[in-house]
Formats: C-alpha cells, structure tokens, sequence
C-alpha cells in the first residue's frame, strides 16, 4: 500500500542547530493490515507517520503510494489525496473546541464542496455507529474521555479513508479506553482498513490484532521490516 | 495639483498596487533560478508556500486594477468643471499628455492581471508545475508596466492645475488654457460599422470552430478576440454611444458610466474586457497544449475559456444592436 | 455547484470562529468603525458644504466688474456704468453697493448692503439671524454704527432676515443707500462693483474684452470662474483634513497588521488542525478572506451609518469647532444629505484596501503552517 525508500528528513539544514529526525529510512506498509511504530520520543516515528500520511515531504528519497509516486506531489494534491485516502487520530484528540460534536466530525469535509445536508446525514451515521447521536449538538467541552475519544475516530472517519494514522491515541487515556481504543481498532481492522499506529503503549503493541511491529530509534528502523 | 480624496485614494491604492509588485517580482526572481519540483529541500518547500502569497496578491491586484480603472474615470469626471471646455471626462483627460496614457495603462495592465491567473489557474491544476518559471517571468514583464502606470497617473495628477480666478483677470483670459475640448477622434462610420459587425461574426465562427476542433485556430480565436475587443472600444466611440446619447455629435466613451444612462457603461466595458481576457487567455494557453502533464488539462479551460469570451462578447453586440433599433435616433447621412 | 458549496461551508466556519474570539475582533472592528467613521465624516461634510456652495452660487450673477487700482479693489464711479451699458450684447447693469463693518464690542464683521428692490427705509435696518443672536437683537432695537467720520448712526432693527437663507444672510445688515454712505464714506457718485446679465452666454468672451478695451482697469470675473474657485478651496480644506486623518489611517494598517499577525496560540492550534484533517493551505486562505471580508464589510456600513447620522442629523457636532474657526458670526443650518457613489468608492479605496493588504501576508502565514505541525502540539 505504502512504500517509503531511502527517506530522510532533515530539519535547519545547513545551520548550527541542524537536525536529521530520519535517517535513510524504507519501509513497506501491506493493505489491511495493523502495522505499529513503536519508540522512545524523538526515535523519529511521529516524522515517519507525517511522512506516511502525506502530510510531509522528505527531504530525499521516494514515496510511493498504491504503486503511485507521490515524492514531488504539490501541495494542493496531497491533500487531496491525504483527505481522500487517510483519517487521523491524534494524541491530543485535537478536537477544535467551541464548536459542536457533529460540527468537528463534518470539519475534514467542508472543503470538497460537497452537499452540506448529505455531509451532515454521513456524520450522524458515524456518530450512531459509536453511540454518540445523543451527544451530536453538544460542544466538545462537555464530552467525557471516552467520547471525546470516539468522537475523534468518528472525524478520522468522515471522507470515508483508507487507511486510519493515530498518533499515540492511548498516552492520555486508562488502561479501559485503552482497550476499548484497540476494540476500535479490530472493528476497523475487520472493515478492510489499513491502520498505522505510533505508539509505545503495551496495550497497543503487544495487543494480538497487531500484525506487525516496527521498531524506531535515532531515526532509523531497528527491526521489525 | 488637485486635492481630492478619490485623487489621493487612486495615488496611494497604485503606490501600493506597484510596491506588492515589486515584492512578488522579487520572489518571482527567486522562483526562476531556483525552483525545482523534484527537490524535497526547506528552500523549495518555501518556493512552494511562497507561491500561495503570490498568486493572492495577483488576485488582489486584478480586482484592484478593475476597480480602479472605473474610479479613474469617475474621478476625473468629477472634476471637469475645473477646467474651461472640458464637458466630462474625455475633456479632463486632454487636460495634460498624460491622461490618456494612464487610461490605456490601466486596461493593459488588467487584462496582463486576468491572463496571468488563466496561466496560475491552469499551471496549478497540473501535478508539476510545469509553467511556474514562464508564469513568474510575464509577472516580471508586468511589473515595469505597473509601476509606469503609477509614474503616469501620479504624474497626470501632479500637472494638472485647474483653472481658477488669477489677480489680473477670469481664467478667460489667461494664455496658457486653451479652452479643453473633449475631440476624440471618431473615425467615419459606415467603414466601422462594417469592420466591427464583421469582426464580431468572424470571433463568433473562429469560436466555435476552436471549441469543436481544439486545434491551431485557437491562436486565429484568440487574435480574432483581441481585434474585437480593441474594434469594439472604437466602434463604442464612433456610433454606438450615439445611440445611448441620442446625439450624433456626442462621442465620449466615458459618459455613459454615469446615472443618466442607467449604468449601462458598466455593463458594456465589463463585457469587454472579460470576453478579451479570456480570448487572450486561449492564446497565451496555446504554447502548452503538447506539454505532457497538462495535455488533459488546458483543452478542459480553453473550452471553457471560448465560452466565456464569446458569451461576454455577444452580450456587447446584442446591447448594442438593442439599442442601434430602439433608440430614437437615426444616423442618416453623417 | 462544488464552489459555491465549499464557500458556504467556509464561511459557515468563518462566522463560527469570528464569534469564537470575541474580544479580539470586537476590538478591531470597533477601530474600524472609527476610523471608516472619521473619514467618512470629513467626506460627508466637506462635499454637501461644497454641492451647498456651489448650488447657491449658480444663483450669483453671470458677470461682475470689479475695478482694481495698484492690485486692489477700487471703488467705480457711476460714469462707468453708461459706458458699459452700451455694449452690444449687455441685458441689463446694475451697481451694487456694499461692503464690511467690524463691530468691536461683539468682535464680529458684518457685511452692509444696499439692496435696490424693495429698498430700506432710512433710519431702519433689516439685520441676518447671526447678527441678530450675537447682539441678541429683536426687532424695534436701536444699533449704534461707528461712522467713518467717527460720529455714530443709529438705526433702528425693521426686521430680521429668517433663518432659511441662513447660509447667506447671516452676517448681513441691509440699509439704506444714505445711511449707507454715511457709515462707510463712500461718496456719492461711486458705488462697490458692477453686476451684469448677458443675452447670450456664449459671447461672453467677446464683451468682456469689449468691457476691458472700454475700461482697462477693471476686471470681469464670470460665474464659472468663482465656482471653479469656490471647489478648488474646498478641496484644499478637504484636502488637509485628509492627510491629517492620514495619520490615523496609518496607525489603523498596522493595528491591523499586528492583530492578524498576532494568533494566539489557541488558534495557531486551530488552524495547525484543520491543515492537519485535510484543509488545503488554499482553503485556509480562503477562511481568512471571508474573515477579512465579513469584518470589512460590516465595519464599512456601520462606519458609514453613523458618519451619515453624525454629519446630517447632529450637523457634525464634532467638527464644529474645527469649521467654525474665528468665526463669530456661525450660520446655524442643516446640511442637506447628500453621499455619490464616488465618495464611498473613495471611502473604501482610502480605509478596506490599506485593511485588506495589511492582512494578506499574516493570513498567508497563517495559513502555511505544516500539517504535521498538529502531532507536535
């Protein structure tokens, strides 16, 4: 599905403070299946998921994305293809406060111009799949972990993607929504998408729906290809 | 010079106009040496953001020019009564050497504006930039012409002096003002009768030609387009504006922009310079059509394009027609 | 279909967020409204005083001969008058008479006149409400004038000219031709200046050179010379205001600058995630023009409101000293409304464009934050 080759990224090149976050990097990502990063901070996994999920461009080497190239894509045409192909669940959950749930879920869709009554009908849909069609009118501050949880999945969800990128989705959560995280995960897993996640949770990586780990340290990949 | 504020409001709107110029030229310089889309490097990254800053104030800078094109004549409109002779604006702008220039500038400079973001627009549907180094070279071109625009109205502004009461005697009598009357230069009317109707039905077949063979005539099109736009601003001076005026000796071109005439002015140039941007946007468009990456793309937005022009363009000739039929007056024998 | 869509739903977005901050943008919109508020008010006013001027001066005479000695205002003497009567093409001559009073106690000019039809009866004066207020003077009042002679006339008020021609009568006092003479020395047989009224406008040119060949040392000044002149003043005091208002407008571009320039963090995060969920730098832009839009438009037509209310209902309370300088005598009027297309044109030229390109390059940074910006927060 996913395939980087010889990827690096460097940061302040040239400068004082120059910093390479990843270092001659290839890896393969397989359809369908769980793949985890897992290292220590600054291992250069959160660079890695940007890179993967078109987010950013290397510095050097190629990316390849369903046997596409997309290493030199403008701008304009990774993100389509980013909102298209990829959902994101972040660490934070990131969800933009003072506005309503269905609101933020419908968020990643405004720009494609869509219909927005058949974009509010889609978000609804998703809200009930994670029992959250009572909570659609209300603002995010009043949400509970958990539903804040399940509401970022359910916005990773909107354009309908591919492949499903968390970054550290558990690091804030219990051991319960943790787990309930990784039953998410299973349900997706089921529905044929793909899913990275960078992680260094036990939960995560040790869970037995994890087909494979890959492990990060200094900006390069230790094992796990 | 003469205090006005919407003087000052077009002195300074073009001072800035010709300094976000400049700005972008400087970029443009920067994107033309070192711009290349394979490279992953923090510089080309910033070309790329950069080039969302500069297509912006493009945008900006076309609406601007429109706008200001019409508030220039209105201005000067405004202040024909300041000098002897001068009847509206067309009076005004023979004030001093400068006034038709700024004029004809600003047109100019529209219509490189609009033509430069039909080539943005296009360059930017494709996966690799493939016109950004001849996008940011006609942007260099542009920027001279922009800032001589500046330097003519400026000094258009800065000459004029109205004519007021000296100690000796009324202004009659000064020397140096030669009463300002509004002569513009009207060609004789059956030939340019002839020449425009004919230029128009040949657009009109050219068009539809270019739309079902997308092939070399796009540059007869856009040829074609251009003549019509400059026949039609000659045409407008020499008989149509005598039908709105109802007078066969009223030839400017300007007064129609005012309330009397219900506005119509507006709708007439409007028509125009759309229907000449987008017929110079088919021409400018046609070096590319083999380039791979856009071979998809640029036939789409000529098609596109050749509506919107001839649409533009048969809106100003049914206008004209309408009017050249309902007006009460008769053009027999000038 | 697809564009007019993604518009909606981005300025949906838009309003929702401008609500969001409140006190950051109610801070800039309310400098906005000021400062559309101030220029449109020095508009507003200057151009109804000018239509005002200009309107009652197309009442004014066609031609008016003024004799000048050594570069000043002589006064004619009545052979003149015969001499100019003949010139083919003059309708009608008529001397007028007048001329200025200063009164020491009040410390206000009056301007004399003798009017010919009616013509005021000796001994009486008909006074303009401004001299009227200021001597707080009813009718049947006896005014003392300091003659030149030094002796003083009293006059008694007949009646005060109403407060509708305000504008022009104001400071006038209307008497008659002797009492006239006495207070100001004109002797007999002189008079101010000469107005006349031509048959056909357009050989104004030839008997005004007639009148110079006949008496060279006058000079005729035509109606559109003094309008011409009139607007060239006004433009000058406008003009003035203008740039003083610069200063403001000046601090008002980079107010705005600072404000968008400034993101808090909050919304640095905010943007940081919409990049991040698949908002194109390109859309993001387009949010913050429909921000820049919605608070310009908004500022723009209150501003104008409350400009169009403070020149023409409170008869700019707040320029009157400005306008009223030195003077005493300060016709109390009413401006008729009056606002053209070209000076909201000029309004907007002069207050949206500086706003709207202050904010171009602190949108566009803004919005070019990197999407992975959002797994660093």
């Amino acid at each position: 599905m996913i395939q980087v080759m010889d990827v690096r990224k460097v940061f302040n090149a040239g400068r004082p403070n120059e910093f390479v976050a990843m270092n001659k990097v290839s890896l393969s990502i397989p359809r369908h299946e769980v793949t985890v990063l897992k290292g220590p901070s600054g291992s250069g996994k959160t660079t890695l998921l940007g890179i993967l999920g078109c987010m950013a461009r290397p510095t050097s080497g190629r990316i390849m994305l369903a046997e596409r190239e997309i290493t030199s894509l403008p701008e304009r045409f990774l993100t389509e293809i980013r909102r298209t192909t990829f959902g994101f669940v972040f660490q934070q959950f990131n969800l933009i406060k003072g506005i309503t749930v269905i609101e933020n879920v419908i968020l990643p869709a405004y720009p494609t111009g869509e219909n927005p009554a058949i974009l509010k009908k889609r978000a609804m849909e998703l809200l009930s799949l994670f029992n959250l069609s009572g909570k659609a009118d209300s603002k995010i501050e009043w949400l509970s972990g958990g539903e804040a949880q399940r509401t970022s999945i359910a916005r990773a969800l909107m354009n309908d993607p591919e492949v499903i990128i968390a970054d550290e989705p558990t690091a804030n959560l219990d051991s319960r929504l943790s787990k309930e995280f990784m039953e998410i995960v299973s349900g997706l897993k089921e529905q044929e998408k793909t899913i990275i996640i960078a992680s260094h949770d036990p939960i995560v990586y040790d869970s037995p729906i994890v087909d494979r780990v890959v492990e990060m340290r200094d900006g390069k990949i230790i094992s796990g290809i | 010079m003469i205090f006005r504020p919407p003087i000052i409001a077009l002195l300074c709107g073009s001072i800035i106009v010709s300094l976000m110029l400049v700005y972008s030229a400087y970029y443009g310089v920067m994107i033309v040496r070192r711009w290349d889309i394979s490279s992953g490097s923090e510089l080309q990254l910033s070309l790329e953001r950069k080039t969302y800053l500069l297509s912006t104030i493009m945008s900006y800078i076309m609406a601007f020019q429109l706008a200001s094109f019409f508030l220039f004549i209105f201005t000067v409109d405004d202040i024909h009564a300041l000098f002897v002779g001068a009847m509206c604006a067309a009076g005004t702008l023979n004030v001093n050497r400068f006034g038709y220039p700024t004029v004809i500038l600003k047109i100019v400079n529209f219509l490189m504006a609009g033509v430069w973001l039909i080539i943005n627009y296009t360059d930017n549907r494709a996966f690799d930039y493939p016109l950004i180094k001849k996008k940011y070279l006609l942007l260099l071109a542009m920027t001279p012409l922009v800032i001589l625009e500046t330097i003519t109205q400026t000094s258009y502004f800065l000459v004029m002096k109205a004519n007021v009461i000296t100690s000796c005697c009324g202004s009659l009598f000064s020397t140096e003002t030669e009463g300002v009357t509004s002569s513009i230069a009207a060609l004789p009317r059956i030939p340019m009768e002839i020449s425009f109707f004919v230029c128009m039905g040949l657009t009109l077949a050219s068009g539809i030609y270019f739309y079902l063979k997308q092939n070399r005539s796009g540059y007869i099109f856009s040829a074609l387009s251009m003549a019509t736009f400059a026949l039609s601003v000659a045409a407008l001076i020499s008989f149509i504006s005598l039908y709105f005026y109802e007078l066969p000796t009223h030839h400017c071109p300007f007064c129609i922009l005012q309330k009397e005439y219900n506005y119509i002015g507006y709708v007439l140039y409007l028509t125009l310079l759309g229907g000449a941007v987008s017929g110079m946007g088919i021409g400018a468009l046609m070096p590319f059509r083999k380039i791979t990456s856009l071979s998809t793309i640029v036939p789409v937005i000529q098609k596109k394009l050749v509506i919107i022009s001839l649409a533009l363009y048969m809106i100003y000739a049914s206008i004209s027609i309408y009017e050249m039929i309902f007006s009460t007056l008769r053009l027999e024998g000038y | 279909m697809n564009r007019i869509n993604k518009h909606r739903n981005i300025l949906d977005f838009t309003l929702s967020s401008l609500l969001r901050r409140k006190r950051k943008n109610t801070a800039l919109v309310l400098v906005y409204i000021l400062v559309v508020f101030g220029l449109a008010s020095v508009l507003f006013s200057t151009q109804a005083l000018k239509r005002e001027a200009c309107s009652i001066l197309q009442r004014s005479p066609e031609v008016v001969i003024q004799r000048l000695v050594a570069g000043r205002h002589e006064l004619i003497p009545t052979s003149y008058i015969d001499k100019i009567k003949d010139v083919r093409g003059v309708q009608t001559v008529k001397r007028r008479l007048w001329g200025y009073y200063y009164d020491p106690t009040v410390g206000a000019n009056y301007t004399l006149m003798v009017p010919d039809d009616p013509a005021v009866a000796e001994g009486t004066i008909v006074i303009g409400k401004g001299v009227a207020r200021t001597l707080r003077a009813e009718k049947g009042d006896l005014l003392p004038f300091k003659a030149n002679d030094g002796f003083f006339v009293s006059l008694e008020v007949g009646d005060i000219i109403s407060s509708d021609s305000e504008l022009v009568s104001s400071d006038l006092v209307l008497m008659n031709e002797g009492d006239f003479r006495q207070i100001t020395g004109v002797p007999a047989g002189y008079f101010t200046d000469m107005v006349l009224s031509v048959r056909n406008v357009k050989e104004l040119p030839t008997i005004a050179e007639k009148i110079r060949r006949l008496a060279p040392d006058t000079r005729p000044i035509v109606k559109d010379d003094i309008l011409r002149t009139y607007e060239t003043i006004f433009d000058w005091r406008g003009g003035i205001l203008l740039v003083i208002l610069a200063g403001a407008i000046m601090a008002f571009i980079i107010f705005a600058w600072d404000k968008a320039s400034g993101l808090s963090s909050e919304e640095r995060k905010e943007i940081g995630i919409l990049k991040g969920i698949g908002w194109e730098t390109s859309d993001v832009i387009l949010m913050k023009f429909w921000e820049g839009t919605v608070i310009s438009l908004s500022s723009f037509l209150l501003g104008c409101v409350f400009a169009y209310i403070h020149i023409f209902y409170a008869s700019s309370a707040l320029f009157e000293p400005v306008l009223k300088g030195w003077a005493v005598l300060y016709p109390k009027f009413r401006l008729i409304p009056y606002i053209d297309p070209l000076q909201l044109a000029t309004l907007f030229f002069l207050t949206v464009i500086p706003y709207t390109v202050a904010t171009i390059i602190p949108s566009w940074r803004a919005a070019t934050v990197d999407p992975d910006s959002v797994m660093r927060l």
